[in-house]
């Protein structure tokens, strides 16, 4: 009996360390990449042309204040358009979304299915196949140089409504809607105060992904901002790397970019906090 | 929790508050343009007709309050606004716009294409009144509609131009013979070689014994051979000689819609392969971290083609061992700083430049017009941009001023290059330019490493630029 | 009291239809006007000739199929196998490795320490933008990148790798990076759904002696059903739409030899001229294999459903 709780005992402890190594191992692909773009933020230009450096270079502040002075990179109020731009999209996506999945997951009507198939079969359609049409569109609709394209869109975001979807299906009993229903709350307000506090674990997943998502997009960005005071952060960094050549510095290019970084994770790290708190609390409940 | 609930609120306020910011000044925006608009509105109908037929001087009176300009990166803001606007001929209330849109994945081409095909119904002072273009697509907007005539439309002079290098008026002139652009600078490019490599290889670095050995692409071969049995590379990589080879084409690169690959590609070809089977070159790639390695105290190459910006910036920062930045010095000694020379190389080729046009329906014309002939055709202007910034300008008798000064590069041991250049601009023959150049030299180099990398056969990589050319111009057959 | 009751009465029978219609609108006003319509200009623009030479504008004309016909002739296969070779290799380790991780997550006997640090640097990766990240494995396997140096650094290598100049380096390195990107978002993804597993049920198989294996295969793995099925199917779409790392990496050319193109690659060469025509004719084809996939596996999770529910 001892004995067999012995070698059960060194299995688990064994796996254990075998976790630890992988997990180690991860974490060092991981960060290494955050590595590399700090001391390349670190090095100046002609340094970095020569080659790699495991070893910081001296050029930091050389880097961060020609980064932070240039007057033709805004870099400020592209920090603030990325961030209301990302922010506006992460809450917009993930509401109307819930919204959504939550019509399509209480209600019976008649059209339930077709909708659900619909959404299904959108959710394919890469982005990139309608950029022309939209990008046409906007400029009949007078919508360029605007935020709204950047922005609204994202009410309608397939995926998002499908992961809520299937959050619903698996935490989510009819019978709190119907309970709710003979507290007299409103079909709105139900929504808003019972379901919307339910979905916050998966609110905050999906707020982060549509956040970086929104964060990090050169490509629709670029074809629709003009001035120089509605660029985000993608469409400074291009700059940079297009800049001519007295004016090229990869020193910069990667200071812009560990400064376009630095936001995305302190969001994601206040955030990631609340959803494994959000989903503990959740399976401590079930 | 509620820490947690405080850090998201905090967020919550700060996009908050970025939103009231907006849409406060939002509105603000619009009444403003709107204003504007009325306002230029009304001025147009007389500006149109004004322009016309009485000169520019009294046009000017009836001028839109903001000049757009479209480029891609800063550079010729920086001059503009070093020798235009600070040298005070900016007239007042005008307002000059900068519209900087990056170049990556086609992305300034498509703002401004979407610019100019809406210039028609564009509120007048969200017109395009300027923009720059590069070489390698020139004639994709000298050849259309929205490119005015420099001479007929701006009112430049021959007398204005004279001064430019005719290769930079061939770039922007229209199959009908007329100029539509116009430049700041020029670019010839030579070939920059080790002194001390030389020295080993052939004995010698003087650059007259130098440009001997190297006259013509067989000598070149030669001296590649003789380089390679002394432990040196030739070239750096695979793109470095392709300039000299698509410059000097006997044809366009399309005839009607026909594509036609010109002999001396397939010389490019021929001799980048055959480099490359005997380790002549370093299989590098222009701008590559190696490529620059290969330029610095570490680098075995003979040689590279530089035009006049990337002698005194790139290659000046890649040859130092330490860096301006970290304390270095431009100074003998540091790194090899000192051991470059120039000669013309085998033939003659331009690399870079920037061109300006004025676009079809500016509502500025007589600003766009003082800004053209004050940066590219004033000798004194131009002259001290040279002087200031070490920038090849376009303006004959300004430069073989400097040429036959006893100007002197440290750089380059002392080597007087600017008379190099003088020498060299005036052969650069430019007259087999197509629109299609940028899309399709591209494309060329790409599909050929790959054959040179020993990846596919001539015929396959000839195959995989057919289709890519084709991928991007639609019009165009094999 | 008794009126209030006998809302409610009536109120269950009254149909809240109007409600799910009316939560849908949303949604669907902003997908018609930003989605549909250039969405369905664009299958329209798929039957004309229109595209742009220079600046001026060739088409619309009518052509029928031709623009099908030319695209089919060309090697869409090619990408399509390109495409799909390069997310297998790197699906495949990332479904893997974040089902692995969120088992020793939620593995309440293994009691891992520091896992909220673990949990929160593996998503990091997902943070950098994907063109910055092509950039950084641009250098470190470039042919004098750190990778080539230690690698000849410990003699396994005579001369450099040129990684970026061989077909399946390349696919495997764009692989790689995406399988960094995502899994730890899929790891996140199946924790949650793990941890929303009934302790109780978890309780009983310890208490039952099962092997890990066996709490994973019969516990785990059917009770995160739903879950994994989303993982599949958004990194399928992530598949089908795979486009910033390969573009940036290999600089848009799907090099070496166009066998790292993949569709939107293919789609985006057409963006160059704006090719509505081909453009069109090419995402209409993309929306069919779409469709087909979600088909598949829309039907595999119905099935799976009502299996489900036979069973309860």
């Amino acid at each position: 009996m001892k004995e067999k709780r012995d070698s059960s005992r060194l299995l688990l402890n064994m796996r254990r360390s075998i976790s630890y190594i992988v997990l180690v191992f991860l974490v060092f692909l991981c960060l290494f990449p955050f590595f590399v773009l700090l001391v390349n933020a670190t090095r100046s230009h002609p340094d970095i042309q020569k080659g790699f450096s495991f070893i910081p270079g001296g050029s930091f502040l050389t880097n961060m204040v020609h980064v932070l002075n240039n007057e033709n990179l805004p870099v400020l109020s592209g920090i603030v358009n990325s961030l209301f731009i990302a922010g506006m999209s992460g809450i917009l996506a993930t509401y109307f979304s819930g919204l959504t999945a939550y019509a399509i997951h209480a209600y019976e009507f008649r059209l339930k299915r077709a909708v659900y198939l619909f959404i299904m079969l959108i959710m394919m359609v890469p982005v990139q196949v309608s950029t022309l049409g939209f990008v046409d569109l906007m400029g009949k609709m007078k919508l360029m140089d605007n935020f709204i394209p950047l922005i609204i869109p994202s009410i309608a975001s397939p995926v998002v409504f499908f992961f809520m979807k299937q959050y619903l299906d698996s935490t989510l009993p009819l019978d709190i809607v119907e309970a709710a229903r003979i507290d007299g709350s409103g079909e709105f307000s139900t929504f808003n105060k019972i379901v919307v506090p339910i979905m916050k674990p998966a609110i905050a997943v999906q707020a982060i992904f549509t956040f970086v998502g929104s964060w990090n997009n050169y490509f629709v960005p670029s074809l629709i901002i003009k001035s120089n005071s509605k660029k985000t952060l993608p469409i400074l960094i291009a700059q940079l790397r297009s800049a001519d050549f007295l004016k090229f510095d990869m020193g910069q290019v990667y200071m812009l970019v560990a400064i376009a970084i630095f936001p995305v994770v302190l969001v994601y790290i206040c955030l990631s906090k609340f959803i494994i708190r959000g989903v503990t609390a959740g399976s401590v409940k079930g | 929790m509620q820490k947690k609930l405080l850090v998201v609120l905090l967020i919550g306020t700060m996009l908050l508050s970025s939103l009231t910011g907006c849409s406060s000044k939002a509105p603000k925006d619009t009444s403003e343009t709107n204003a504007s608009v009325t306002k230029a509105a009304k001025t147009e109908d007389t500006a149109a007709t004004d322009t016309e037929d009485t000169g520019a001087e009294e046009a000017g009176a009836a001028q839109g309050k903001v000049l757009n300009i479209y480029c891609w990166n800063e550079e010729f803001k920086s001059r503009y606004t070093d020798y235009f606007e600070k040298a005070g001929k900016l007239p007042e209330g005008i307002s000059v716009n900068f519209i900087i849109t990056p170049s990556d994945n086609n992305a300034y081409q498509n703002a401004l294409d979407q610019a100019l095909l809406n210039q028609k119904s564009a509120a007048t002072d969200d017109k395009v009144d300027m923009f720059l273009i590069e070489a390698d697509y020139a004639l994709k907007y000298v050849d259309s509609e929205y490119a005015l005539d420099v001479k007929g439309d701006v009112g430049l002079t021959d007398g204005d131009l004279a001064d430019q290098y005719q290769y930079t008026r061939d770039i922007v002139t229209d199959s009908n013979g007329i100029q539509k652009g116009t430049t700041w600078q020029a670019t010839p490019g030579l070939f920059v070689y080790r002194r001390s490599i030389a020295k080993d290889v052939l004995g010698t670095d003087d650059p007259d014994k130098v440009q001997e050995a190297l006259n013509d692409w067989s000598k070149f071969d030669q001296v590649a051979a003789e380089a390679a049995a002394k432990g040196y590379k030739m070239l750096s990589g695979y793109d470095d000689a392709y300039r000299t080879f698509s410059n000097n084409m006997s044809a366009p690169w399309v005839d009607g819609n026909k594509i036609v690959i010109d002999d001396n590609i397939m010389k490019w070809v021929d001799q980048t392969k055959l480099y490359t089977d005997k380790g002549y070159n370093n299989k590098t790639s222009l701008w590559a971290p190696e490529w620059a390695a290969d330029q610095g105290p570490e680098g075995k190459v003979f040689g590279f083609f530089y035009s006049t910006w990337g002698i005194n910036f790139t290659l000046l920062g890649n040859s130092l061992e330490t860096p301006v930045s970290e304390g270095g010095k431009e100074e003998v000694g540091n790194g090899i700083y000192g051991d470059y020379a120039v000669c013309r190389g085998p033939e003659s080729y331009y690399w870079g430049g920037t061109w300006i046009c004025a676009a079809a329906g500016t509502d500025n014309l007589p600003l766009v017009k003082d800004i053209m002939l004050t940066l590219t055709c004033d000798p004194v202007t131009m002259k001290q941009i040279t002087e200031d910034t070490q920038d090849y300008t376009n303006n004959m008798t300004a430069m073989n001023e400097l040429a036959n000064s006893d100007f002197q590069s440290a750089f380059l041991g002392g080597q007087n290059h600017i008379k190099l250049f003088a020498e060299a601009a005036p052969k650069i023959d430019m007259s087999n330019i197509s629109s299609y150049d940028q899309g399709l030299n591209e494309s060329f180099q790409r599909a050929f490493k790959d054959y040179f990398d020993g990846i596919v056969t001539k015929e396959e990589a000839l195959e995989n630029f057919y289709k890519s050319a084709i991928e991007k111009y639609p019009e165009l057959t094999k | 009291m008794k009126k209030e009751r006998q809302k409610i009465v009536k109120q269950k029978g009254v149909s809240y239809a109007k409600w799910g219609y009316l939560f849908l609108i949303p949604f669907f006003t902003v997908y018609i006007i930003f989605s549909l319509i250039p969405l369905i200009s664009t299958f329209y623009n798929s039957f004309f000739e229109n595209y742009m030479s220079g600046l001026k504008r060739i088409g619309p004309n009518f052509i029928g199929f031709e623009n099908y016909k030319s695209i089919l002739n060309a090697d869409l296969l090619q990408y399509m196998n390109n495409t799909l070779i390069m997310w297998l290799m790197g699906f495949i380790p990332q479904i893997g490795v974040a089902l692995l991780l969120a088992v020793w997550f939620s593995d309440l006997r293994l009691r891992l320490r520091a896992t909220g640090v673990f949990k929160t640097i593996i998503y990091m990766p997902n943070l950098i933008m994907a063109a910055a990240f092509s950039m950084l494995f641009f250098t470190l396997f470039s042919d004098s990148g750190p990778v080539n140096n230690i690698l000849m650094g410990m003699g396994a290598l005579g001369e450099p790798f040129r990684f970026l100049s061989s077909v399946w380096a390349t696919r495997g390195l764009i692989a790689g990076m995406n399988f960094l990107m995502w899994f730890g978002n899929t790891t996140i993804v199946l924790m949650a759904a793990i941890m929303g597993i009934d302790g109780a049920l978890l309780e009983a198989a310890a208490i039952d002696g099962a092997s890990p294996w066996k709490v994973f295969s019969k516990v785990i793995i059917p009770s995160i059903r739903p879950i994994l099925i989303y993982v599949i199917i958004t990194s399928m779409i992530g598949g089908i739409q795979m486009f910033d790392i390969p573009q940036i990496f290999t600089k848009g050319a799907g090099s070496p030899d166009r066998q790292s193109m993949t569709l939107i690659m293919y789609l985006n060469n057409h963006l160059f001229s704006k090719n509505y025509g081909m453009g069109g004719a090419l995402s209409v084809i993309l929306f069919i294999i779409s469709a087909i996939l979600s088909v598949l596996v829309f039907a595999s999770m119905n099935k799976d459903m009502v299996k489900r529910k036979g069973g309860k």
